[in-house]
């Protein structure tokens, strides 16, 4: 491997300047559409997701789908077609989309409180508007966002967070498209950060299983460094909302 | 949103008054918002918001071949795609009608070359031309979705920046461009007769602009009327209601009126979008 295409460099920087265990800026709003509601844009580096919740609702489609005891949790991942540098044919309905939504979904069934809405659908959308690396994170994070601004109880936050391992020693987080092409396995997390628990896990290549802790450590580091700065932006948006209504509905 | 007949009669009075349920006058706009240079790796890119009315269009660049019948000319497509985070009806492929019909009145709107001058797009006559994609995002539908997508359609091309080519060298059936490396050496596409589109709505005997859902819900049908410059490109009825041919004819010039004024207030606004302002969702 050449010099220039180290995830690393000698003095400790990634190729973006950052330091390993650093996360690229996050820049979050909740609120910004009225249709939905609950909705909420963030952006994690350059990567950036909008993310829209309906519901809870009747179930659509048939009562045959309604369960009894919980809700049903229904997410679409979709990309727009701009979003990456080569034009996608299609923003959704591929590989890839699919199974996006299907790790949404899974990270979200575990932080609902779906046992609170029997017969009843819940819907989580997410549009990826630009894509430059941890796509799924952004998007965890996004609906985490879009479910509170819909005023949905949820257990804690979800936060999700990717970690790698660069010059085959040292754990970062947070990784670029830059540096997914460059190589280095990828470890995903989306955990549950105040209770330490790991709802979804998954990862690409290889390396040697001494190492899996400390990177799986690091990224759970990431999500509670996530979670950290949501809560903020979820503390500044309902101090705004409260304000601007003169508390009115809060006894 | 489903209104009851009492609400429906509501809209239709007020209609009837001049005096449209947010106070609007029949030929009134709702307050825009417009913002260019929002995708920042697309080569032109315009978000409208048209009060509830959400659009971003992004304008993306690729060369390409030219068709044979037209070996003088580059490519326009237009795709829409409805987001479901504007209503869960678009999930999957729930959007798709409303997508493919937009994107065709668009491509028809666009095809006159009085409209939009595809020559320009050429770069070798029969070998070589750009083909621009205008891909259409639509992230919320608060009624009037023809004219909101039209003028964001509008602002992107004019946002777009066309990489400038400095050179061809033909060898054989080789083709090579000298495009320039430049970032800002790039030319700007001529969008100044693009069309504009209206819709102009019947509500009882009378016509009005730009309605907003519940509006939408009380129309027996609606014209889609596209101005370019002082000539109708496009001219599309929807909905299932009849409209008489005087009655046609009236909204046909309501409608090119008010795509004139709305045309002088989109260039009104362009010129004063300066380079650098801060944009997007987190404003």
């Amino acid at each position: 491997m050449s010099r220039n295409r180290d995830l690393l460099s000698k003095i400790g920087l990634r190729l973006d300047g950052r330091r390993p265990d650093e996360l690229r800026r996050i820049r979050c709003k909740l609120g910004v559409f009225t249709e939905p509601d609950g909705s909420a844009y963030l952006e994690q580096g350059l990567t950036k997701v909008l993310a829209a919740v309906y519901g809870p609702h009747q179930v659509r489609g048939g009562r045959s789908k309604a369960q009894h005891d919980t809700a049903i949790i229904n997410c679409q991942f979709s990309m727009a077609v701009f979003s990456t540098t080569d034009r996608k044919k299609r923003p959704r309905g591929d590989r890839k989309s699919t199974e996006l939504s299907m790790h949404l979904q899974q990270a979200l069934e575990a932080v609902i409180k779906s046992e609170l809405y029997p017969w009843s659908q819940i819907d989580v959308y997410v549009e990826v508007l630009h894509a430059d690396g941890g796509i799924y994170t952004a998007c965890v994070n996004a609906a985490t966002l879009a479910l509170i601004d819909a005023g949905i109880p949820l257990k804690e936050y979800v936060c999700a967070c990717t970690a790698s391992l660069a010059n085959n020693d040292v754990p970062m987080i947070d990784i670029s498209h830059q540096e997914e092409i460059i190589g280095g396995p990828t470890l995903t997390v989306a955990a549950l950060p105040m209770s330490g628990k790991i709802v979804l896990m998954e990862m690409s290549q290889r390396f040697h299983m001494d190492h899996l802790e400390k990177v799986l450590n690091k990224a759970l580091q990431g999500c509670k460094d996530i979670r950290q700065i949501l809560d903020e932006a979820v503390r500044l948006h309902v101090r705004d909302i409260g304000s601007s209504t003169g508390w009115a509905n809060t006894s | 949103m489903s209104l009851c007949e009492a609400e429906k009669t509501f809209v239709l009075h007020g209609v009837e008054e001049n005096f449209r349920l947010d106070g609007r006058e029949r030929e009134d706009y709702r307050p825009m918002e417009l913002e260019t240079d929002i995708v920042l790796h697309a080569f032109g890119s315009a978000r409208l918001r048209l009060a509830n009315t959400d659009v971003l269009v992004a304008v993306k660049i690729e060369i390409d071949v030219p068709f044979p019948e037209r070996s003088k000319e580059g490519k326009l497509e237009f795709f829409v795609d409805c987001s479901a985070n504007a209503t869960p009806d678009f999930e999957g492929r729930g959007g798709e009608d409303l997508a493919v019909e937009i994107a065709n009145t668009l491509s028809s709107a666009y095809r006159s070359k009085h409209a939009f001058d595809l020559t320009k797009l050429c770069i070798l006559k029969g070998k070589k031309c750009w083909k621009v994609y205008v891909d259409i995002l639509l992230l919320e539908c608060g009624g009037n979705l023809f004219d909101a997508v039209s003028l964001a359609v509008k602002a992107a091309l004019w946002n777009t920046q066309v990489p400038k080519v400095h050179g061809v060298n033909i060898d054989g059936n080789n083709i090579e461009l000298n495009v320039s490396e430049e970032l800002y050496d790039c030319d700007r596409l001529d969008v100044k007769n693009a069309p504009v589109m209206v819709t102009v709505c019947k509500i009882g005997e009378k016509c009005i602009v730009d309605p907003s859902v519940a509006e939408e819900q009380c129309s027996v049908g609606s014209i889609v009327v596209a101005v370019s410059g002082d000539k109708f490109s496009t001219v599309l009825q929807t909905g299932t209601g009849s409209l008489h041919p005087a009655t046609l004819m009236e909204s046909l010039k309501l409608g090119h009126r008010v795509a004139q004024r709305l045309d002088e207030a989109l260039w009104a606004t362009l010129r004063q979008i300066k380079p650098g302002q801060d944009v997007g969702f987190l404003k």
